[in-house]
């Protein structure tokens, strides 16, 4: 069970033999890198909160698979999980992360000046368009991990910090659990609202324990810029509108991330992050830049071509449906997004997608018109 | 409060206020660092229980009622010989509020010692859910002599079925909510070994919940016998359903009278159950049964756990004591028109479910009717509580059918004292 280590000790009156996980149905990147070897090696250590190697894999040996993605199956409960499990956790990052080496470094570059054009991405096919990052507080355990005490700690600091935003980025927190039935439905329909997870992934790791305590919701009046406290990260943070200008998006998006760190600086806390990692999250595929670039796009054409997976493949983008993670898509509308999260930054990221999205909608186009895409193939990036 | 809280979470403050809480200079040097990693123990210091006391406004379960920010601040660091923490015991109650018709429990025991470490929260609880029963001046009587009981055949137009079951774990080992896996799967080798050695018509075969076939799945899923991952969230919060399905499975016998579940909520679930409505016989498989595994793990060094005043040890403070729910599904479809049918029950110590089961409705007139209580009647006066009650509640019925009326019983009494 997570958050305490001290049950751990009981662990080892048994050999790592018979305390080793059956993974023979598994499918999930832990399950391919976790020898018995390495299950003997690390199980005897904690990082210093008392996070366990079980703690890490717990989500991983609960759930075998998943029907449309190769899950992680690990997650992190402190900044120093990434250090005291690097054994098992830098063959996972290396596999999920394309070929990520321990030695790598990774670029952040929050300058929306770097982003060429975004501006103009067709709105008769792209609906909108959304950034999304999270950011850990340092210092405090991960919501795989903290108490209460800590979760309700870096909820008073997220208020505080995003409460002295101003202009544009003025808004205003709302607690879960205190919400008005007004306040939860006005969230519903503005498409803000997050509820307790449900998925097993999610919830073997221990990230929904005491749900609703210390959660909330900020968001800026004109509805464009929206932080998650306490979800599956520390936060989650949100920049998005109707149509296609991204760029307008990712601009907001580097603005706002900005301000709210130098806030955070002032009250002497600084976001997890190393010149290796990027920023520190809960689950290592969002290590990096955490970022999440993607539209909305009709593309009942082009999603029907034979080589939508190989385009997208190239163009290292990922198609989901417009309920996000685990759905499917509806009505030829797609949610296209970036791959790719570790090794690139965060505006290369979004330059992907905003060429990426540009190339689907002119193929759309010509498939509409009953003409080849055949010339407009890309290369792998 | 807020503001205070926020000065405390500054990291750089620590080293200052480790020093004023006096953790010496061993721990103020590490501290100094700009990005030393706080230790689990630093955390409780730095996290006074105020910090930590769950938010219980909303919640209508017994561990809500019982647990005051006093009592949590002085259990909160205190932890069992295994090191099984009070934030464990009570995860489950804090993410479930519970109902406002159904008061849940609201608190699990992650080994046996957790009711003693923890017993300031868990005495309450108890109280609480068992009609009063004081688990520190009251003893528990176990008996498991089948013979005592009377009248235990009933009516066959009514009663379709009859089962017994109750829990029971073994003690050294922890319980589903915090063993570990190389325990549970000792739990699995421990009973499954004893059961090997029944013979005659308690003899039987093991079916690991991982490792078992579609042809066997799909007949246990017909033999009504198969259990699945938990869903409830009262069970997967408190986290019984880790590791699923690693060591876990059903055993039966050929008669497929005599079955067991292992690793679900409990170490053991043992099911007596036949059609028909031969109370006695069920109950007097189910004693021997229960007892022929008593010596045989007995024979292995290994026993249940047990003691005087809270009789068998199981995950759930709500079936403490004998752990017993005997019950029958019987036909009552004018009875259960009647107004007084749930005061009857009521007054008999019944208690009516659907017959999927504990969280089911009733389909069309036939009931899941067992025995309300657990703890402070022996396991025969259970049995003999539902029989006396199940007959009562089969004359009620044919009177009904007869135009006769019907007399609501007075209430039967709760413990010996």
């Amino acid at each position: 069970m997570p958050f305490s280590n001290t049950h751990n000790l009981m662990k080892m009156n048994f050999s790592a033999e018979q305390e080793y996980p059956d993974l023979s149905q598994h499918n999930n990147h832990m399950a391919k890198v976790l020898t018995p070897e390495m299950y003997a090696n690390l199980r005897d250590k904690q990082t210093p909160s008392g996070f366990t190697l079980d703690d890490v894999i717990q989500t991983g040996v609960d759930n075998p698979g998943h029907p449309f993605i190769m899950t992680v199956g690990c997650v992190a409960g402190d900044e120093e999980t990434y250090d005291v499990f690097k054994e098992l956790l830098d063959p996972v990052i290396e596999d999920r992360h394309g070929g990520y080496k321990p030695t790598d470094k990774h670029k952040t570059d929050l300058n929306p000046e770097n982003l060429q054009g975004g501006d103009d991405l067709d709105p008769n096919y792209v609906l909108s368009s959304r950034v999304r990052t999270g950011r850990s507080i340092r210092g405090f355990c991960l919501p795989p991990h903290c108490s209460r005490g800590e979760r309700r700690g870096i909820e008073n600091l997220s208020i505080d910090a995003l409460s002295s935003l101003d202009g544009d980025l003025k808004g205003k927190y709302y607690a879960l659990r205190n919400m008005t039935d007004d306040e939860q439905q006005q969230l519903i329909d503005d498409h803000f609202l997050f509820d307790k997870p449900v998925s097993p992934l999610l919830l073997a790791s221990g990230m929904g324990r005491d749900w609703p305590d210390a959660r909330g919701i900020w968001h800026n009046d004109s509805k464009t810029f929206l932080v998650w406290v306490n979800e599956e990260d520390h936060l989650r943070v949100i920049s998005m509108q109707k149509g296609g200008n991204m760029r307008e998006v990712f601009t907001r998006f580097c603005e706002g991330l900005t301000k709210i760190e130098s806030l955070f600086k002032d009250k002497g806390h600084e976001f997890m992050w190393n010149e290796h990692l990027g920023y520190v999250l809960t689950c290592p595929s969002n290590l990096g830049t955490g970022l999440r670039g993607g539209v909305h796009v009709k593309l009942p054409n082009v999603s029907k071509h034979e080589k939508f997976g190989e385009i997208l493949k190239r163009l290292r983008l990922q198609k989901r449906g417009t309920g996000g993670v685990d759905t499917a898509a509806v009505g030829g509308v797609f949610d296209i997004s970036n791959a790719d999260r570790l090794g690139f930054s965060e505006v290369e990221l979004v330059q992907m997608v905003v060429d990426g999205v540009k190339l689907l909608v002119d193929m759309e186009k010509r498939l509409e018109n009953g003409e080849s895409i055949d010339d407009l193939m890309p290369d792998q990036k | 409060m807020a503001s205070a809280f926020t000065k405390i979470m500054t990291v750089r403050n620590t080293a200052v206020l480790l020093a004023s809480l006096g953790a010496g200079t061993v721990a103020t040097g590490y501290m100094l660092s700009d990005n030393a990693a706080l230790s689990a123990t630093d955390r409780t210091k730095l996290y006074p229980p105020s910090s930590d006391f769950p938010d219980l406004r909303k919640h209508n379960n017994c561990m809500a009622s019982a647990l005051t920010p006093a009592l949590y601040a002085k259990l909160r660091d205190k932890v069992t010989p295994s090191n099984w923490t009070l934030d464990q015991c009570i995860q489950t109650g804090v993410d479930n509020p519970g109902h406002p018709f159904i008061k849940t429990v609201g608190m699990v025991a992650g080994d046996e010692e957790s009711y003693e470490v923890f017993a300031e929260v868990f005495n309450p609880i108890i109280k609480d859910r068992h009609n009063g029963y004081d688990p520190i001046t009251m003893k528990h009587p176990t008996d498991l002599d089948a013979s005592k009981l009377t009248s235990g055949m009933f009516d066959e137009n009514y009663v379709l079925s009859s089962r017994v079951r109750t829990g029971r774990s073994i003690r050294g080992l922890s319980l589903p909510p915090a063993c570990t896996r190389a325990e549970r799967r000792e739990v699995e080798r421990v009973v499954v070994t004893a059961l090997s050695g029944l013979k005659g018509d308690l003899a039987g075969h093991y079916y690991g919940l991982g490792d078992m076939t579609e042809a066997e799945q799909q007949r246990l899923i017909d033999d009504h016998f198969l259990f699945d991952k938990p869903v409830s969230p009262l069970l997967t919060c408190a986290g019984m359903a880790r590791d699923w399905p690693d060591a876990r499975g059903i055993w039966h016998n050929n008669e497929k009278t005599f079955l067991i579940w292992i690793n679900e909520e409990d170490h053991t679930r043992v099911i007596s159950m036949e059609k028909g409505g031969n109370m006695k016989r069920v109950f007097e498989r189910f004693c021997r049964g229960l007892k022929q595994v008593e010596s045989l793990i007995q024979e292995r060094g290994w026993e249940f756990m047990w003691n005087e005043h809270l009789g068998y040890i199981l995950t759930c403070p709500s079936n403490l004591g004998t752990g017993l729910r005997a019950g029958v599904h019987v036909k009552l479809p004018k009875l259960s028109q009647d107004a007084r049918f749930n005061k009857i029950l009521e007054n008999l110590r019944l208690q009516k479910r659907g017959t999927g089961g504990v969280d089911t409705a009733a389909v069309g007139d036939t009931f899941d009717i067992s025995n309300l209580d657990r703890l402070g009647k022996s396991e025969v006066e259970l049995v003999q509580v539902v029989v006396d009650g199940v007959n009562y509640l089969i004359d009620c019925e044919k009177r009904l059918e007869k135009g006769q009326d019907i007399k609501v019983p007075s209430p039967i009494s709760q413990f010996k004292k």
